[in-house]
């Protein structure tokens, strides 16, 4: 299996851990990963929240590139380059925004590539091969936390149920774990506010935290670098707004996969967590 | 007047008929940040559809609009599936055009900046400048000043800035988009 990748900034960066773990395991499962050359950043929140143009620009221009490339499937592991990516798509489907882009661009753009998450390129490689693989089944309860950009909006992204997701769920019982039903599945972290207001991250994080901590979580799995930051990097600022400090790790799903089939810590990227993951 | 224009101005642009909500507040009960904000999204729906240059010069200088974390729980929730989240980016480009801002504003806007400013010159964010770019645009000098040296010794933050080939397109994309909305006016 053969698809390209468009890795995005936070996992070059603050979440090398992530793209340690996505290249592992796509190693492990024969997936050859082919990267877009000379991709840019997407704008993330900065751009949309700014200028609406530029917001599509950045997007179209990966995309673009990804097309030129021939690339017909790219995965896209960040949940807000996903999110992204995938509103950009649906908004040049207007013809003005389209032609107004490929002016500002200069480039040739069809708009026809299919663009996943790591939760269905895992899917898509088959539960049956993946569990044929696993050698140290993960034996862990877990909740599986999905956040907001990987589902919403569910007009565009058709991706799971909105409310009560279950594709990282069914992949946890793959590899062997147990996974609880709990109340902040899709709550919002408070993504891009880390740096501009840790005070209310930590209040909405530290939220999620209780929950899974009450439940008696082992550990949160996500799909989304905001989330693992804002719930591992700002533990220290979480854990004061909380009666009960919590250590549970928030591991990527793509780190669990890889200690189920047998990759080893260290590549997986389990080092570079500020909450010590023990599993 | 004045009435028809704002309402028909954020339709032509977002495409949000603000006269379909019919107040049920479902998104102000799943908004994180509602207890937060000056208005809650129902309550700045109700707001707009008043119509009235007052109200809207509210909303323009709200907290609301900057706090939306753009999380979608509204959006995903709303029985007539009206788009606040598109709305409030909407909004908030005006706020910015017509400088009304919230003093809640400031930190957002200028990490903002400063995480734009950082892709416009190497077309990838350099997470070191974008710290330091921060703390200069807020006087926070001594803000996660534990933190940064936590994340380099786990390889998290790279002492130099990734660079793309083609900066070039980054600096026309830039100049053909938001530092364009100048001229526009």
């Amino acid at each position: 299996m053969k698809i390209g990748f468009y890795p995005g900034c936070s996992l070059t960066g603050s979440s090398r851990e992530y793209n340690e773990s996505v290249v592992a395991v796509a190693k492990a499962l024969d997936i050859e990963l082919v990267e877009i050359k000379d991709w840019n950043c997407c704008g993330a929140t900065a751009a949309h929240s700014m200028n609406e143009e530029l917001s599509l620009s950045l997007p179209a221009r990966i995309m673009a590139l990804a097309e030129e490339q021939g690339l017909t499937e790219i995965v896209v592991p960040c949940a807000a380059c996903y999110n992204r990516l995938k509103v950009t798509q649906h908004e040049l489907e207007n013809d003005n925004k389209r032609a107004r882009v490929k002016e500002i661009l200069q480039l040739q753009y069809k708009g026809n590539l299919n663009i996943i998450n790591v939760l269905q390129l895992l899917e898509a490689y088959g539960a049956e091969n993946i569990k044929a693989k696993v050698t140290q089944p993960f034996a862990h309860k877990v909740a599986c936390y999905y956040g907001c950009l990987l589902v919403r909006p569910q007009s565009i992204l058709k991706f799971d149920r909105v409310e009560d997701p279950q594709s990282m769920d069914s992949l946890i019982k793959v590899i062997g774990g147990n996974t609880l039903d709990w109340a902040f599945k899709t709550e919002c972290c408070g993504g891009g506010f880390s740096v501009s207001r840790t005070d209310l991250v930590a209040k909405l994080s530290g939220n999620i935290l209780k929950d899974a901590s009450d439940r008696g979580a082992e550990a949160i799995i996500v799909a989304c670098p905001m989330c693992q930051s804002n719930l591992d990097m700002r533990r220290g600022a979480i854990n004061k707004t909380l009666q009960v400090p919590s250590n549970i790790p928030v591991i990527y799903i793509t780190q669990a996969i890889g200690l189920a089939l047998g990759i080893g810590a260290k590549e997986l990227g389990l080092k570079r967590h500020f909450v010590t993951v023990e599993l | 007047m004045e009435k028809k224009n704002k309402a028909s101005d954020l339709q032509t642009h977002t495409g949000v008929e603000v006269m379909r909500c019919y107040q049920c507040g479902k998104c102000t009960a799943g908004c994180v940040l509602a207890s937060d904000m000056n208005y809650p999204p129902s309550y700045l729906m109700r707001l707009l559809q008043t119509g009235t240059k007052q109200n809207y010069d509210k909303i323009l200088s709200s907290n609301s609009i900057w706090l939306c974390l753009n999380c979608e729980n509204c959006v995903g929730r709303c029985p007539m599936e009206i788009d606040i989240p598109k709305m409030m980016d909407y909004l908030r480009t005006q706020a910015i055009k017509e400088n009304k801002l919230h003093p809640d504003s400031r930190p957002i806007i200028s990490f903002h900046r400063s995480f734009l400013d950082s892709i416009k010159y190497t077309g990838r964010l350099y997470e070191m400048g974008l710290i330091a770019a921060f703390k200069a645009r807020t006087f926070r000098l001594t803000q996660d000043l534990t933190l940064a040296p936590g994340m380099y010794l786990k390889g998290k933050l790279h002492l130099l800035p990734e660079k793309i080939k083609d900066r070039r397109s980054m600096k026309r994309i830039f100049a053909q988009t938001i530092e364009n909305v100048k001229i526009e006016n």
